[in-house]
């Protein structure tokens, strides 16, 4: 019971911290970019998941337990926080509301192969770097 | 917008965040214990309640929405709780894990799977937020 309480407070703290993050990048690329596609959130995406595949190769190469402080705190906090679901559900959904299907469609289904793709080079990064 | 207004709503979104990271890994190990780990449940189960509750929420308390808050106390929710309930990274390693294990066709089950719940889930969300309260 001490042990997932410990777990879960490395969560807290990655999760605030990731989330904090996440605004602070999105907010800066939508600035950037332009609001009429959210940049933001596929950029975060994308990222996260590079990251966290490098994190889980250096976790396999190091024999790093799942529930260990580290995983708790970097993958499961940060990276959780970090990436989101809501936010490309949401802005996917105004895009085809506002009739813009096309870039509904592309933003979903890009951000899936993206984030596929960004595991795939993250954990091979981390495989040859580990 | 302020520095300081910046500021305010990068604590409020991390202060949701927090919340909903905790809530997110909760749910993870309800789902591990109850369901095992042969398929990534817990997440899909995340992504798909914070999909519906980010969905009603943008409803409830938009331009010609029933609530009206503030935009802190929206990017709390939207971006702070039900961003750090959700994850996108877990979903894509979990991808790269089945595939991994050779097991392509639960791989691209969970993607499909994934892919209609978040938005059944959004645009249901939205729907119920909407609505106009019974006359």
């Amino acid at each position: 019971m001490t042990e997932i309480l410990i777990g879960l407070a490395w969560v807290a703290l990655g999760s605030a911290l990731g989330g904090a993050a996440r605004f602070l990048v999105s907010s800066l690329l939508g600035r950037v970019l332009g609001e009429t596609f959210p940049w933001g959130t596929l950029a975060v995406n994308v990222s996260g998941a590079a990251a966290i595949g490098a994190f889980a190769a250096v976790a396999v190469r190091h024999g790093l337990p799942d529930g260990g402080a580290a995983w708790q705190a970097i993958v499961v906090g940060f990276l959780g926080g970090y990436t989101t679901v809501s936010s490309l559900s949401l802005q996917s959904l105004a895009l085809a509301q506002h009739g813009a299907r096309g870039a509904a469609a592309a933003n979903i289904i890009g951000s899936i192969a993206a984030g596929l793709a960004a595991v795939a080079l993250g954990f091979a990064l981390g495989t040859a770097l580990a | 917008m302020t520095a300081r207004e910046t500021l305010g709503l990068c604590l409020a979104v991390g202060l949701g965040s927090l919340v909903g990271g905790v809530a997110r890994a909760a749910v993870s190990l309800a789902a591990l214990a109850w369901l095992g780990s042969g398929f990534p449940w817990g997440t899909l189960a995340v992504n798909l309640l914070g999909s519906l509750a980010i969905g009603f929420y943008a409803g409830l308390t938009g331009p010609n929405g029933r609530i009206e808050v503030g935009l802190r106390q929206r990017q709390f929710v939207m971006a702070g709780f039900c961003g750090g309930f959700t994850t996108f990274s877990a979903f894509s390693l979990e991808i790269l894990q089945l595939l991994q294990g050779q097991r392509h066709a639960a791989a691209g089950l969970y993607i499909v799977l994934s892919l209609a719940a978040w938005l059944a889930a959004v645009w249901l969300g939205d729907r119920l937020g909407r609505r106009p309260p019974p006359a």
